[in-house]
């Protein structure tokens, strides 16, 4: 197989308060000689609440974002399920609308940037899953999770709207999503079934409705808790922040204990390939999640 | 090829009158290529226990009335096709109702709910007009495609009752009433707009508490995409000067103030912004246990003491959000 290369779209979260979401990246991408440019040009994707404010205005920074991909001629890889769809979002807009496009174009010219549109762009998930191969990542598993049973929490925007992501994330269904599951079997690990798998953990008002926000992070985790997980993984920070930070808050509202740790995908995949304490980052989880390691 | 496959079907039981709990039912049958998940529906009835309760009307997706769940995924009985479901879910298919909680009789539940909201947000054209006008009311092309496909929705609540949102918060309006809200909000012969998008403004019930799950877009049989809708509501909140300065409107807002000084955002400001000095207090005890794992720290909270990562090429960014933004808080 030639070396797969990609463009890095970080996001705001691996570079602040996930630390452990982008040095367990860059290990995994380094076991499995995949290379990686990060774009330190990207700015925020607006993490969907931007548009909320100004469409425009989040069109024309994804739009710039997307440019830097395309300057190296690059797919460009993304490590959140939000800025994957806030990015894709962008992309179809402006692909589909060549009117639009050239309304943004404008914007941009007046930087020295144009968008094309000749580029992909695809969760680190399905670099790894359909680009690198499942087979291909078995044959490197150092440390087999065979101890564990592992619950996947896909994130929704990776998986929906399914029209929307169909090409990047290679038709997985949103009402029955089976990468992450597949990856969890290729690296021996058991993988979980349960019904809150793709549903929402509610982070997106975690500051005007605690309640709802924190409802939905604890429902999730306690299904996963009930059909016996001893740890959650999935590909969206957003996700893991709600999940791994909440669990105190979730259990005082739904009078249950909930205390399971919560992975980073590439964090699981850096566990099983043998990768470092230091690169896989346990010690930066609110929920402990340091024996996972051991 | 095989034109008929072997389903078990697991069918959601219940009688509010005579069931202390719901139960499930299995029902084995083959199925053509071409039976409808409503066929099944039938037969089940037909040929297994006449008993069993469903709403059905036209058989041609318009009517909106067969709305169940398959396997977890919400469908318009009529429109889906039983061996597509099969290939999505195997060969046991799981028929519960749109909502278990207010199931009145099998696939049969209580709508009131949804008809409430979607009346609350009065979804009909109201104007003062002359009671002889001279001539109808013209609107121009652009008006008419500004409704986008609102106009489409057969309210069958597939979006409502997969919202997550409003399985959690009871007061939530829910995508189809913004769906309606929107289309007769954007109508230039309506007068109710401000009064709608007032309505849809109120933190609780409003637009505010919509999660971003994207379930609603899925659920759509008429692909509707009600959140294309809630966004719209968003920012015509903006446009118009409804949106008043709370902790939502001022998260949305605050994206910009960070992109302009650091390209990302600045994640403890954000929080901080929005919340106000009070506010801000509630979230002590995530912010402790954030700087105990390392997650943020506490030199980032001294004034002046700039921590952020930065965007490369960051006068690119300042430039652009000058030169592109549109709205105001």
């Amino acid at each position: 197989m030639s070396q797969l290369r990609y463009a890095l779209y970080t996001g705001c979260t691996a570079k602040e308060s996930t630390p452990e979401l982008l040095s367990s990246t860059l290990a995994v991408a380094k076991k499995l000689d995949i290379e990686l440019l990060i774009l330190e040009e990207a700015s925020c994707c607006g993490a969907s609440h931007l548009q909320d404010f100004d469409p425009f205005l989040s069109h024309v920074l994804n739009a710039r974002n997307i440019c830097y991909a395309e300057k190296l001629g690059l797919t460009m890889i993304t490590l959140c399920n939000t800025c994957q769809i806030n990015l894709a979002m962008t992309k179809e807009k402006l692909d589909s609308n060549p009117e639009y496009k050239e309304k943004v174009n404008k914007k941009l010219a007046e930087v020295g940037l144009e968008y094309k549109g000749n580029v992909e762009i695809k969760h680190f998930l399905y670099a790894l899953v359909d680009d690198y191969g499942l087979e291909n990542i078995a044959a490197k598993v150092e440390v087999p999770l065979s101890n564990f049973n592992i619950a996947p929490f896909y994130g929704c925007h990776n998986i929906r709207p399914s029209h929307l992501h169909e090409k990047s994330n290679n038709g997985e269904n949103p009402y029955n999503p089976t990468s992450i599951d597949r990856l969890i079997e290729a690296l021996e690990g058991k993988s979980v079934d349960y019904e809150s798998k793709n549903k929402c953990c509610g982070f997106h008002v975690d500051l005007q409705a605690p309640q709802t926000s924190n409802t939905l992070t604890g429902n999730a985790l306690l299904d996963a808790i009930d059909n016996n997980a001893d740890v959650v993984v999935t590909p969206c920070p957003l996700c893991h922040l709600n999940m791994d930070i909440k669990q105190k808050s979730a259990t005082k509202l739904l009078k249950r204990d909930i205390d399971i740790p919560v992975l980073h995908m590439p964090q699981m995949v850096a566990l099983a390939l043998g990768c470092n304490e230091q690169e896989i980052g346990l010690k930066y989880h609110v929920s402990n999640a340091k024996h996972l390691a051991s | 090829m095989n034109q008929t496959k072997k389903v078990t079907i697991k069918a959601f039981r219940f009688n509010t009158e005579t069931d202390y709990l719901p139960y499930y039912k299995t029902y084995e049958m083959e199925v053509g290529k071409d039976e409808l998940i409503l066929d099944l529906l039938n037969r089940i009835k037909w040929e297994h226990d006449g008993s069993f309760s469903y709403r059905r009307s036209c058989r041609h997706g318009i009517c909106g009335s067969c709305s169940i769940k398959v396997n977890g995924k919400p469908v318009l009985a009529c429109k889906e096709n039983a061996f597509d479901m099969i290939e999505l879910f195997g060969e046991e298919l799981v028929f519960d109702p749109q909502s278990k909680k207010r199931a009145i009789k099998d696939m049969i539940i209580d709508k009131g709910d949804f008809w409430d909201k979607h009346a609350a947000i009065k979804p009909f054209v109201e104007r003062e007009i002359e009671p002889y006008p001279k001539h109808e009311t013209k609107m121009s092309k652009a008006e008419v495609e500004n409704i986008l496909d609102a106009d489409y929705c057969i309210q069958c609540g597939n979006c409502h009752y997969a919202c997550p949102a409003l399985e959690v918060n009871e007061d939530f309006f829910g995508p189809a009433a913004f769906v309606a809200a929107y289309r007769f909000t954007v109508d230039p012969r309506d007068n109710l707009g401000q009064e709608r998008l007032e309505m849809t403004a109120q933190m609780g019930p409003g637009v505010w508490d919509c999660v971003k799950c994207f379930e609603c877009a899925q659920a759509c049989p008429k692909d509707i995409n009600p959140i294309e809708k809630i966004t719209k509501l968003h920012n015509l909140q903006f446009e118009q000067g409804i949106a008043k300065r709370n902790v939502a409107t001022k998260h949305a807002e605050g994206f910009v103030r960070s992109i302009k000084k650091h390209g990302f955002l600045d994640e403890a400001d954000i929080v901080k912004y929005s919340e106000g000095p009070l506010g801000v207090l509630k979230h002590m005890g995530d912010a402790l246990r954030m700087i105990k794992a390392g997650k943020i720290h506490l030199s980032d909270q001294i004034p002046l003491v700039d921590n952020m990562p930065k965007s490369k090429n960051l006068d690119e960014i300042k430039k652009l959000i000058e030169i592109s933004q549109t709205n105001t808080l």
